[in-house]
């Protein structure tokens, strides 16, 4: 179907009420879907963040410590809060819609959505442990 | 019987789903660390010596690529349908998809580049 289809005598204009562009502003749960489609840009910027650091560290000892210095910026920090906000939402809604998405049996009988979104917080949970214990442990 | 065209769409599919997991589960505590605590000196940085040893670990490169690459083409995929739907710029789809699938590729070259050669 064309988007807009010219009048003919035999095949008249669809009717197709025209959407306001701001239609998700209408209701709460549409606002919502659109901040969670939205946080791919802050995934975007926190990889670009990640290469940054880790070509910094690359370049040596000094090169690691202005981006250190750079990322106490103001500006900075409050985008990376705000990246973060974002960041957890997306992980939220994701391991929330996993059980949706994933249908897995076990002989003949579905396994329960809570098992498989409680599996993913457990992974989430386990992964941000290791990165964190590789970061900070001493040694 | 009816020929199926070979389209891109499962493969980036997958790639979304790939993408978003590893996003979903690496990336809140990495933000966490590099983008607050470290910078607010709530938690001690580590030193270079360490973050170097850690990236020059052959599983830490692969993890950091596949982590950036797949992170971006679902940043992509998911930016694509959101203006789609969103703003409604349908003539615009071209433009949004070189644009957004573009930036994905040369940001994966880029981080091949820092994960493999550079560090």
């Amino acid at each position: 179907v064309s988007v807009t289809p010219g009048y003919t005598p035999y095949h008249p204009r669809w009717l197709r009420p025209r959407v306001s562009t701001y239609w998700w502003l209408s209701s709460g749960s549409y606002l919502a879907f659109i901040l969670r489609e939205i946080s791919s840009v802050f995934v975007a910027w926190f990889v670009v963040y990640l290469l940054m650091l880790v070509s910094a560290v690359s370049d040596g000892p000094a090169a690691y410590q202005d981006f250190l210095r750079w990322s106490g910026r103001p500006l900075v920090l409050l985008l990376n809060a705000v990246t973060l906000v974002f960041v957890v939402f997306h992980a939220i809604t994701w391991f929330n819609l996993a059980p949706q998405a994933m249908v897995i049996k076990m002989g003949k009988t579905r396994v329960p959505g809570i098992l498989i979104a409680g599996s993913n917080y457990a992974g989430w949970f386990v992964v941000s442990a290791v990165l964190a214990w590789l970061l900070l442990g001493r040694g | 019987m009816r020929k199926i065209k070979p389209s891109l769409e499962p493969i980036l599919w997958l790639h979304f789903s790939g993408g978003g997991a590893l996003a979903a589960m690496a990336m809140p505590v990495l933000i966490v660390l590099f983008g607050l605590a470290f910078p607010l000196g709530w938690i001690e940085t580590p030193t270079h010596e360490r973050l170097l040893s850690l990236l020059r670990n052959p599983i830490a490169r692969v993890t950091g690529f596949v982590l950036c690459s797949l992170s971006l083409i679902h940043a992509a995929h998911r930016l694509r349908y959101t203006l789609y739907d969103g703003l409604q710029i349908k003539h615009l789809n071209e433009m949004v998809n070189t644009l957004g699938y573009g930036g994905a590729v040369v940001g994966s070259l880029w981080a091949a580049y820092v994960f493999f050669l550079k560090v």
